[in-house]
């Protein structure tokens, strides 16, 4: 199996889809002449053409909006927003009519359409260019809501992104864009709405997605040390939630701890713990935590920047807090 | 002006107290200095002094009442004066206290760092049984009392581990031998086992044992004793406190503590002495045993152990240990091995003295041997440094005019 970068699986499940239905497109800032503001992109205007990737002025509504007409005429374009927070300026077209249109009109419409964007922290981008507001796209009902952690989740799930007749927010950690992983060749297809385990264990479910599944991989190798072996499930998907994995994996080992980078409040640990005690109440041993980015707006300097957000030791602890 | 007595803090991880008595009724006059009231503590009954001088005006917190450190438990004033409770932040409460919530400034949006990940867990009040969802279905499943199972959660709350425990103790049918008894943890006991359990599993442990000759030690003693007047006879323990206590004087890195990145050397020499309790065990502390003199230091130790045999330590005998003594001479024990008692760096652990056959100028004769072992913490100090203080110990031992001059 070969070993490649999150890029280039995202760059092959883009190319493999285009390949495969004409009806597949790209449109966004730079996306074209340039190839992406992250170099997914490189190479496919020379080979597609400009009808097939297209450059947009920077109007992050018109890039939605434009999207959402031509999905409803039959095309399934792939919208590329250059950052997640620049989907704030997207969202009436996102969450009033992507996320709408086919309910209101009564099934006629299907919306085929894939938002592709850069999430996340770390790179020292200041406080309105690092944020990781996924769940605010998964609070939509209408919406899929898709951030993979490893290069061949990255692959498998943009490929069934394209291919779903549901409008998918896909949602790319800017800091995994070089992380190797193997991805199989050609044709592999992940299910949206499947949750995974990504590290088996007994003693502890820790639940986690995109960034935060490698800093919860560390942590469960370190607390393996101390002879702790957490489970670890990765998410994948924030919308369709599913969580059969993680309550099998919380009936056996009784304790839980949700890691995400977004801020803790309303955050993913919530929806997942309150799930988890009307799920499973009787299984729980132990008050289930949650680590979660530290309240307030991220700081540009980066020891700041990197305190405020979950490390490896935060997980660590959190463990320890509960066995 | 009426002075709001709250409950005191009497150990840095004391969370809350439970009332005993009242020694002060409500209307009595009380000096500064006087004893107001009896507090139990996780360590013990403590008799609390009056800071002011006044007249009971209230009592705020009933007899055999638990409330957390800090809620007001009384009032004293003058006795005409009007009282307002509610301005003096006095107000008998409906529940404990909520934490204090800081007013958040208006029109920021940053709010104050999420609360720490692991907050200390209140004791469960008595007669409710603080167990995890898992547990307490266990339990239903198999037919045990909760409220018989000792919990070693956070708190005390039962988990997991503490049913399959339960179900592993009970006995595989009824034998005539005997009742099997449970007997739940009491306040002391489980804060001992909070205690070492901690030490044991965070403090790097390691040990040095010496054979000390202790021929001149009980020879002095005895001669030393035979001056004192009954009641004031010292132990062969007061002497080692002493010794422990000069010879700590030479190495800072063994009467310390470790602080997050920091050593703390302490600037005192409070040299501990555990006493064994029926209900447990508790460290009474002489302080400054390096500027003491046997006779003061015996003379304190031995009232440090009636009162704690009484129940009735005060804060003052049970705080601020910079090091520990631990002596099972009195049992006939060979030599043992004790664990760091936390924050210290290191405790001694010191055997019987015994008669034993020993070589000196190439004859066997009889000698008296005394076996200590040096506990410490390798993150302070190691072995070498160790073996140096015990060297110095020895000399302080085997030469024991010098502990008395």
């Amino acid at each position: 199996m070969a070993v490649i970068t999150m890029r280039e699986a995202i760059s092959q499940a883009l190319w493999e889809e285009m390949e495969r239905d004409e009806r597949v497109f790209i449109m966004g800032e730079e996306v074209g002449v340039w190839g992406g503001s992250y170099a997914v992109t490189k190479g496919f205007y020379d080979h597609f053409g400009p009808k097939r990737v297209r450059d947009t002025p920077i109007a992050e509504g018109v890039i939605v909006g434009a999207a959402n007409g031509a999905a409803m005429a039959g095309l399934r374009p792939v919208a590329e927003l250059m950052t997640v927070n620049f989907a704030f300026l997207a969202m009436d077209q996102i969450v009033n009519h992507s996320a709408k249109l086919h309910s209101m009109f009564g099934g006629q419409f299907a919306l085929p359409l894939v938002i592709r964007t850069v999430g996340g922290a770390g790179r020292q981008l200041g406080a309105t260019h690092s944020q990781t507001p996924d769940v605010v796209f998964a609070h939509f009902p209408g919406l899929k809501v898709v951030a993979p952690g490893t290069p061949a989740d990255a692959k498998g799930l943009l490929k069934s992104a394209i291919r779903s007749d549901d409008p998918v927010m896909f949602i790319e950690h800017a800091t995994l864009y070089q992380l190797r992983g193997e991805v199989p060749e050609g044709q592999i297809l992940e299910p949206i709405g499947v949750s995974k385990i990504q590290r088996q264990g007994e003693d502890i479910t820790i639940i986690t997605y995109s960034k935060m599944l490698q800093t919860s991989l560390l942590a469960a190798d370190q607390l393996a040390k101390e002879g702790i072996e957490a489970e670890v499930v990765d998410l994948r998907t924030l919308r369709p939630l599913d969580l059969k994995p993680v309550l099998e994996s919380f009936k056996r080992t009784n304790r839980a701890v949700i890691v995400e980078e977004g801020w803790q409040s309303y955050g993913l640990g919530a929806e997942v713990a309150a799930r988890l005690y009307e799920q499973a109440f009787d299984y729980a041993d132990a008050p289930i935590r949650r680590v979660a980015q530290k309240e307030v707006p991220l700081p540009y300097n980066r020891t700041l920047e990197q305190l405020a957000l979950p490390q490896v030791e935060d997980v660590v602890r959190a463990v320890r807090g509960v066995l | 002006m009426a002075e709001v007595v709250s409950m005191p803090k009497l150990g840095f991880d004391m969370a809350e107290g439970r009332l005993v008595r009242w020694v002060k009724s409500e209307g009595e006059t009380v000096r500064k200095g006087e004893v107001l009231v009896e507090i139990e503590t996780d360590k013990a009954t403590v008799e609390v002094e009056a800071a002011v001088s006044g007249t009971v005006r209230k009592h705020l917190v009933n007899e055999g009442t638990s409330v957390p450190v800090g809620t007001p438990i009384a009032v004293l004033g003058d006795p005409e004066e009007s009282l307002d409770l509610e301005s003096l932040g006095a107000a008998p409460r409906a529940s404990s206290p909520e934490t204090a919530v800081a007013p958040s400034r208006p029109g920021a949006a940053a709010e104050p760092s999420q609360p720490a990940l692991i907050l200390p867990s209140p004791e469960p009040a008595a007669g409710q049984v603080k167990a995890s969802p898992l547990a307490r279905r266990l339990a239903a499943e198999r037919g045990l009392d909760l409220a018989a199972i000792a919990g070693s959660g956070p708190g005390g709350r039962v988990v997991k581990r503490d049913i399959q425990a339960a179900l592993q103790d009970t006995p595989p049918g009824s034998g005539p031998v005997g009742e099997t008894e449970r007997i739940p943890v009491s306040k002391l006991r489980g804060l001992i086992g909070r205690r070492m359990t901690q030490a044991k599993q965070q403090v790097p442990h390691f040990y040095l044992t010496a054979e000390i000759d202790a021929g001149r030690l009980m020879a002095l003693r005895q001669e030393w004793n035979a001056l004192q007047p009954e009641g004031h006879k010292a132990s062969v323990n007061d002497f080692v406190v002493k010794a422990a206590a000069l010879a700590l004087r030479q190495f800072p890195n063994l009467n310390a503590s470790l602080e997050g990145q920091e050593i703390v050397r302490h600037g005192q020499v409070n040299v501990g002495v555990a006493v064994a309790l029926e209900e447990g065990l508790l460290t009474v502390v002489c302080r400054d045993a390096d500027r003491k003199s046997i006779r003061l230091i015996s003379d304190e130790v031995r009232e440090m152990i009636a009162r704690a045999r009484q129940g009735k330590v005060r804060p003052d005998d049970i705080q601020g240990s910079t090091f520990s003594v631990s002596n099972l001479g009195m049992f006939d024990i060979d030599h043992f091995i004790a664990i760091v008692n936390p924050p210290e760096a290191a405790i001694l652990a010191i055997g019987s003295v015994r008669l034993e056959p020993v070589v000196e100028e190439g004859q066997v004769v009889i000698g008296q041997r005394m076996k200590v072992t040096l506990s410490a913490d390798h993150r302070v100090t190691d072995g070498a440094e160790g073996a140096r203080w015990l060297q110095v110990l020895r000399g302080c031992l085997e030469n024991p005019l010098q502990l008395i001059l």
